[in-house]
């Protein structure tokens, strides 16, 4: 733990952060599913948030989000301006306009809207105000229209990033799964996040589509999906090990509620700690050997 | 046919047995000489059994040759044809709603003479309808647009006929000017009404929904200085067509005057259906120009999932209160319009039963959809109408058709959604299984 605090209190010089949680800690009644956890995300890098199942990744994705109000501990979002956000605390509609955007462990897809659809409604909040809060787009009388044009050209350019252009039309609760979970991803993405946090990804994919998936964080990492020009700092929770370690750039891995290491994919790969947490407790004495 | 089948129809038999002999086979009647007898009308009966065990076997033989249902989200071969027949639907509707009141008077063209087909009864019948559409098409923003299930609509109606009917008999303000301000303050009443239910969902969303209803009813009849209590508020003033008055002297001032008409009774009728029909048509054109808009979207996309709703950064508080302040604006609209009607207000038109009735408008025409609504109002307004002959049966042949409408159509009239924006030009309609219905 004293490693992470003096991470936490002055980050080490070269690393440009994008977010910073510092001692979150998040208590549900007696249960306490976080413990002090402090990590943070690289800007521009891939950062993977493992642990076995019921290690509290999720609950950390919740406060994060704003979907859980944090027991205490801070959540600092910096801009590439400089500016920091504390988000803990916020409403979740707050923080996602802070740039945060969010998939779901099971996809929360508007099934009953067309895959466009889906995606305008993520560009609600700057076509909400090109319509002159709704009063101007009734009478007709605004910018609207260019506005919702460019909107739909940004979708059609997430839609062809992700290889749904064909399936545009049809309701988002008829794509196959793994197209949902796609169309998930362009919707984040067409909210103009600067931290993309996904919550399983690969969770239920063939081989072939997690390699699909793979590339495509790459690219949205790298600012060359959709022709964005700009690169987006990724935050991922995943079990499919392959997938994390070939796109992460650190992973950080968390056992009931605690952080137990941080690093990139070889040295967390090659820590005792976290293979004990994967295949079981080994004996004390080994756990103080390593 | 199987002895199970035979059996089950017997067991059927017995229970009606059971219930007609009390209920058909004796009854009390008026003897020639005074008293009261007991008739029996065992025969009645033999042919109620009878038709009972004839109706359930068939029923179990249709589901024997009924193949196990398949779960699809296709949308049915009646699909299709439905909707080009819908498309054709709406214009028609329209044209007959313009043309309606023409009807009632007699046009002397040359060489043809049309002599008058509509009556009055059919125009006031026409208002009527035209109003439920309108209350039909308001609430379909808040039920079946955002997908909150309001069971106290009635309230924004009465606040709109009260507001209506209190600033025009008390400062003497013209239609014109208090039907917006009926708008705006039913709309206040719907973000008080919105604040305190943002948070609940589903069955306790209308428990709330329908107590705001009845606090507004009973508040009305019980603030006697102000409402003038269960006895209403009468000798409200009519509505002017641009400061001409309809009154039957045809004086200067009024309609006929003016124009050198021969005064007539039915110029006021018409003048309202028209009113109605234009407030109706503004309320369609607003929900169908805002479903295309972002905040449209937006209530969709609130109806379909809350929660990812939030994660896009859509601010679900103000969302949830704009759809229940447009939707009260409409109703205070048709409240203003209902008071300058009847020239007559009181606690008594704003009961519960309005609520149902205009939800179930919304409910069988099929949530969301406008048209549908439209079918709906008619269908169940007009349908009250043409049943009254039947009297009492006239409830259970309405009850029969929800019923039927519920087993065949359980999603409506029309229970597909047309999507708001394509890219490919070709709007399909998206089956209502996969529409989600609202969590409250």
């Amino acid at each position: 733990m004293a490693e992470a605090r003096a991470d936490a209190a002055a980050p080490p010089a070269g690393r440009d952060l994008i977010l910073e949680v510092r001692e979150l800690t998040m208590r549900f009644g007696g249960l306490l599913a976080v413990d002090q956890v402090s990590f943070a995300a690289d800007r521009g890098r891939i950062t993977a948030l493992i642990g076995p199942n019921g290690a509290g990744k999720t609950t950390v994705f919740n406060c994060i989000t704003g979907f859980y109000r944090p027991t205490a501990g801070a959540i600092l979002l910096r801009d590439a301006a400089g500016g920091v956000a504390e988000l803990q605390g916020r409403p979740g509609h707050r923080i996602a306009r802070a740039g945060v955007a969010r998939t779901f462990q099971n996809t929360r897809l508007f099934p009953g809207m067309t895959a466009l659809e889906n995606l305008l409604v993520a560009q609600h909040v700057p076509l909400m105000a090109a319509t002159g809060f709704g009063i101007g787009a009734v009478l007709g009388l605004s910018r609207y229209p260019r506005a919702e044009r460019a909107a739909i050209e940004k979708a059609r350019a997430w839609l062809d990033a992700t290889g749904l252009l064909d399936r545009a039309d049809d309701p988002a609760g008829a794509l196959p799964y793994g197209a949902q979970r796609r169309l998930e991803i362009a919707r984040a993405m067409c909210t103009e996040p600067i931290l993309l946090c996904l919550d399983e990804p690969a969770a239920g994919l063939n081989p072939r589509e997690s390699e699909e998936l793979s590339a495509l964080l790459l690219a949205i990492r790298d600012g060359q999906a959709a022709g964005r020009g700009r690169g987006c700092s990724i935050l991922l929770i995943e079990h499919d090990m392959g997938v994390v370690m070939r796109i992460s750039d650190r992973v950080v891995v968390l056992d009931h509620g605690r952080k137990i290491a941080d690093g990139t994919p070889e040295q967390v790969r090659a820590d005792p700690k976290v293979i004990a947490a994967y295949l079981g407790e080994g004996d004390e004495g080994e756990e103080d050997a390593a | 046919m199987s002895p199970a089948a035979l059996k089950d129809a017997a067991l059927t038999a017995l229970v009606a047995l059971a219930l007609f002999a009390p209920l058909v086979g004796l009854r009390t009647d008026v003897a020639p000489a005074g008293g009261l007898y007991l008739r029996q009308r065992w025969d009645d009966v033999a042919i109620l059994v009878a038709l009972a065990f004839a109706a359930r076997l068939a029923l179990l033989a249709w589901r024997g040759q009924r193949r196990l249902p398949t779960a699809s989200t296709a949308p049915g071969w009646w699909e299709a044809p439905l909707r080009r027949l819908g498309a054709l639907a709406a214009p028609l509707l329209l044209a007959v709603a313009v043309l309606l009141p023409l009807g009632a008077f007699s046009w002397d063209l040359g060489a043809f003479a049309i002599p008058a087909v509509t009556g009055r009864y059919e125009l006031d019948l026409g208002i009527l309808v035209l109003t439920y559409v309108m209350l039909g098409w308001g609430l379909n923003i808040v039920v079946g647009l955002a997908g909150l299930l309001d069971l106290g609509y009635v309230a924004f109606y009465a606040v709109g006929a009260y507001s209506y009917a209190l600033l025009a008999t008390h400062f003497g303000w013209s239609f014109w000017l208090c039907l917006p301000l009926a708008g705006i303050l039913a709309a206040f009443w719907g973000v008080l009404l919105g604040f305190p239910v943002l948070r609940l969902r589903g069955d306790y969303l209308a428990i709330v929904t329908l107590a705001f209803g009845e606090i507004i009813r009973i508040l009305l009849v019980n603030w006697v200085s102000l409402t003038g209590g269960p006895n209403g508020i009468g000798g409200i003033p009519r509505p002017t067509f641009f400061g001409l008055t309809f009154s039957l002297s045809g004086g200067p001032g009024t309609f006929a005057g003016f124009f050198g008409i021969e005064p007539d009774p039915s110029h006021r009728v018409v003048f309202l259906y028209y009113l109605i029909l234009g407030l109706a048509l503004l309320t369609n054109w607003v929900s169908i120009r805002l479903r295309r808009q972002p905040l449209g979207r937006a209530w969709e996309a609130l109806r379909e999932d809350e929660i990812a709703c939030r994660a896009l950064g859509i601010n679900i508080t103000v969302t949830k209160l704009t759809a229940f302040a447009i939707g009260a604006m409409f109703g205070g609209f048709a409240g203003a319009f209902f008071a300058t009607r009847q020239a007559f207000v009181s606690p008594e038109s704003f009961t519960f039963i309005e609520s149902a009735i205009i939800l179930a408008i919304v409910v069988l025409g099929g949530m969301g959809s406008q048209i549908g609504v439209a079918v709906a109002a008619l269908v169940m307004i007009g349908g009250f109408e043409l049943f009254r002959d039947l009297q009492e049966w006239r409830m259970l042949v309405f009850g029969a058709a929800m019923v039927a409408i519920m087993v065949l159509r359980p999603r409506g009239l029309v229970a597909s959604r047309t999507p708001t924006v394509t890219l490919t030009g070709r709007k399909r309609a998206i089956s209502g299984e996969l529409v989600g219905e609202g969590h409250g």
